[in-house]
């Protein structure tokens, strides 16, 4: 026998994840629906002396599928495209909003569903909530009160659950089409695909062919559906993105084109007459959002709203800037300790440079990210949860929406200050792809930390000296990031089509206040982490291997190059020898196939004032951007460990010349290069990620061609523009 | 008979109509913005947009060009009954 399937549905912010953890337990596992990152929880619970499967959908509105979420959220209470169809649907509704939760109801149920109210917030709705027995009769299916924090109800929510599997499904309402929609309805209804109809998604009996009031009529229900959600795709901003058989298109298009006078509003009219008729009387008395508005009152005041929202950004970027820097630097130096110490016990050879720089070198690149990711997380979950990262949103959506960003945006774009790789993952906390992708696409144009060793290098190095010219560049180099991350935003949103604004209402709903649950906070916190070391952690792995054999093989100099093992050898002190060992390592890496990359980009970077050499550091440096600084330690035969503020590094910038005897790197090749490592998408843990969140290559593979040309452009018009002003 | 947009804030509207594309208008709709329904506009963002509106016991965000679309007729000053 098969598992009876449960699916937990409801609204946003109604408490559906803290009620699911309470079902489910430690059973709840998390992946991804196939296509795009919408987090699928599923979890099991006992059911009597059965185990059924329970299913956390997306928190949604109504059963009208506009975006991906939704159709998730449709396809699973129906059980199409492969997912099971359910045996009890379990709505959560907010015991102080009861109204907007039913409407959601009064659909499942006309699609033959057996559903369970979950009263959820009651302890918040105190004498708000209304009588659950008088809303069960009202609804016709049981309803419970529960708190989840406490666990108080969920037993009675379970045994509800039990009893209704074996109930008859029936709907409350049943709306009388008038005579066109009811025949739009008939027209519609045999081009259901087959395993959508009735018989096919249920074992149940076929429908009477004249049902009695109060038994549900899906098949009619579906065809309602589908002329409601499917709309010509005359303008490419219009129409729907859903994905029905053609069949069923063409015939809910040659119905409405029949019946011109068509008026799909009235159902959903229909919906909410009833509810206002009967929904209010249960009422005893409108919810107590006191407290909510006191902290609102200083939480969104235009002086201290900002004040409050300053100081809450300015601890989410200190802890992402800052307080993650000695969990980094701890694993950072566990990884080359531990690299060192297996180098001392393998001795050198090819196995051990693979394991000790390709492997654990690689480990070290997922991990770095760790720290920041796992606070993210758990500001994000905190901020959500309590219901102040929606007020963000309501407060930045004037900035954000001038480049078509989303309001929720914002932290996203913040937190790249910082890293990519976390900001991208914060994209989740906004609900529609399209939203999420656009910032994706121009969170790496942030100034995240990596890039700060670079510019402090070649500030140092090429331009000045001078602390104060060093920070006043630094500044304009963060303003730089800003700018052309939101022109590019504004850019990308009129002219890539996927990324268009469409033509959705911006509604966002700003919950009470609420105190987050801990546990649930942590528990997501590390869900989402663990996600990033499987999926996306995998993939940078394999691109650090595959980087690390890029510069280092071959191997062995060409033939009748020096032999500098036998001059290392022959060294008379320990310093000839230690220069000799970095000149060999600048010759290997010279002539790796990394190195013979680097001189063949000469030809393409030397418009832009670089040489092969620069070249070569720019390849190190997608493995991470710092990278370049010692790549070019080791071109510059001063050492792979250089750090940014190494004076030999710096010095044998300034003294390298050009064939014609002039100076290589002139301030304006420095300002060039700073430009070039703002805009180019110099990071393959960026692209892994990018990856990860759209489950598809399409998009990194954009987003590194729109940056990498942005960054040659730009950095093109800079250098000669600046050679023509006179500058060298 | 005004837009939701032109309600001053702390007053409430009651719904009138709902217009704007199909896609648009019957999300506002089924988010329970009907005719007949209060409204009330509790303030302005510091920005200037968007409005945070009340309606049915929840509070919303909605920005100006999208409750342009929604005509009201402006009630007396108060709370959302």
């Amino acid at each position: 026998m098969t598992r009876p399937q449960i699916i937990l549905a409801g609204n946003p912010n109604v408490g559906k994840t803290t009620l699911f953890n309470a079902l489910t337990g430690l059973s709840a596992k998390v992946s991804n629906y196939p296509g795009i990152t919408v987090e699928r929880r599923r979890g099991t619970m006992a059911l009597g002396s059965v185990t059924a499967d329970v299913h956390d959908i997306p928190g949604t509105y109504s059963l009208h599928a506009r975006s991906a979420e939704e159709e998730i959220a449709f396809d699973a209470i129906v059980g199409h495209r492969g997912a099971p169809v359910p045996d009890v649907v379990v709505l959560c509704v907010d015991a102080t909003q009861v109204a907007r939760p039913a409407y959601l109801l009064l659909q499942c149920q006309a699609l033959g569903v057996r559903c369970v109210v979950a009263l959820t917030m009651v302890d918040e709705a105190k004498g708000a909530t209304p009588d659950p027995r008088a809303l069960g009769e009202l609804l016709d299916c049981e309803v419970v009160g529960v708190t989840a924090r406490t666990r108080a109800g969920i037993a009675d929510l379970v045994a509800a659950i039990d009893r209704a599997r074996s109930r008859d499904r029936r709907a409350i309402w049943r709306w009388s089409p008038e005579a066109p929609l009811r025949e739009a309805i008939e027209a519609v209804r045999p081009a259901l695909p087959q395993a959508w109809t009735t018989p096919a998604r249920d074992a149940a009996p076929d429908p009477a062919p004249d049902p009695a009031p109060g038994d549900p009529d899906p098949d009619a229900a579906l065809a309602l559906w589908a002329l409601t959600c499917i709309e010509p795709r005359t303008d490419p901003h219009d129409g729907d993105e859903l994905d029905v058989p053609d069949a069923l298109r063409e015939a809910v298009l040659a119905a409405a084109s029949a019946h011109p006078e068509l008026d799909l509003d009235r159902p959903i009219l229909a919906r909410w007459a009833w509810l206002d008729r009967e929904i209010p009387r249960l009422l005893r008395r409108a919810p107590d959002r006191s407290r909510t508005e006191r902290i609102d009152r200083i939480l969104l005041h235009r002086v201290w709203g900002f004040g409050v929202f300053l100081v809450v950004m300015a601890v989410l970027f200190m802890s992402l800037f800052a307080w993650s820097s000695p969990a980094i630097d701890a694993i950072d130096h566990g990884f080359k300790a531990l690299g060192g110490a297996l180098r001392d016990a393998l001795g050198d050879g090819v196995l051990t440079d693979f394991l000790v720089d390709g492997v654990i070198g690689g480990v070290g690149t997922v991990l770095v990210f760790l720290p920041q990711i796992l606070l993210l997380f758990l500001f994000l979950g905190f901020l959500e949860d309590c219901g102040y990262l929606a007020r963000i949103a309501y407060l930045m959506d004037r900035i954000m929406r001038s480049m078509n960003l989303h309001g929720r945006a914002f932290v996203p774009m913040l937190s790249g200050f910082a890293c990519a790789i976390p900001a991208i993952m914060a994209t989740r906390t906004m609900e529609r792809r399209r939203d999420r992708i656009l910032t994706m696409m121009v969170i790496p144009l942030m100034t995240c930390s990596a890039r700060l060793p670079v510019y402090t290098l070649v500030i140092g190095a090429l331009i000045s000296g001078s602390p104060v010219v060093g920070g006043l560049l630094m500044v304009g180099m963060y303003l730089f990031s800003v700018l052309s991350s939101l022109a590019a935003a504004w850019l990308l949103s009129r002219t890539v089509r996927p990324l268009r604004a469409n033509r959705l209402p911006f509604l966002i709903e700003l919950p009470p206040y609420r105190w987050p649950r801990m546990p649930d906070v942590l528990r997501m916190m590390w869900i989402k982490s663990s996600m990033f070391l499987r999926e996306a952690g995998t993939v940078i792995l394999a691109c650090s291997i595959a980087l690390w054999a890029l510069l280092a093989f071959p191997r062995e100099l060409p033939a009748g190059a020096r032999d500098y093992r036998a001059l290392i050898a022959a060294a008379p002190d320990a310093d000839t020898r230690q220069a000799l060992e970095n000149r060999h390592k600048a010759e290997l890496l010279a002539h790796s196939y990394g190195g013979r990359l680097g001189h063949a980009l000469e030809p393409a970077i030397s418009p832009l004032g670089f040489d092969w050499k620069i070249g070569v550091g720019i390849v190190g440096a997608f493995a991470a951007r710092e990278v370049f600084v010692s790549t070019l330690g080791i071109v510059y035969s001063v050492g792979g460990d250089a750090d940014e503020t190494s004076e030999p590094l710096r010095k044998a910038l300034r003294d390298e010349r050009r064939p014609d005897g002039k100076p290589a790197y002139t301030p304006l090749v420095g300002l060039t290069l700073m430009i070039f490592f703002a805009l180019a998408c110099q990071c393959m843990s960026t692209l892994a990620v990018v990856r990860r969140e759209t489950r598809t290559w399409r998009w990194p593979a954009f987003l590194f061609g729109y940056m990498t040309t942005l960054a040659w452009i730009v950095a093109f018009l800079v250098y000669q523009g600046g050679r023509l002003l006179g500058f060298s | 008979m005004t837009s939701l947009a032109e309600i001053p804030r702390g007053r409430s509207a009651i719904v009138r109509e709902v217009a704007g594309p199909r896609a648009f208008r019957r999300r506002l709709l089924e988010m329970g913005l009907v005719p007949g329904t209060p409204v009330r506009v509790v303030t302005v963002a510091p920005l200037g947009d968007p409005l945070r509106i009340e309606v049915r016991g929840g509070e919303w965000s909605i920005r100006r060009a999208e409750a342009a679309q929604i005509t009201v007729e402006a009630a007396k000053p108060g709370r959302v009954p």
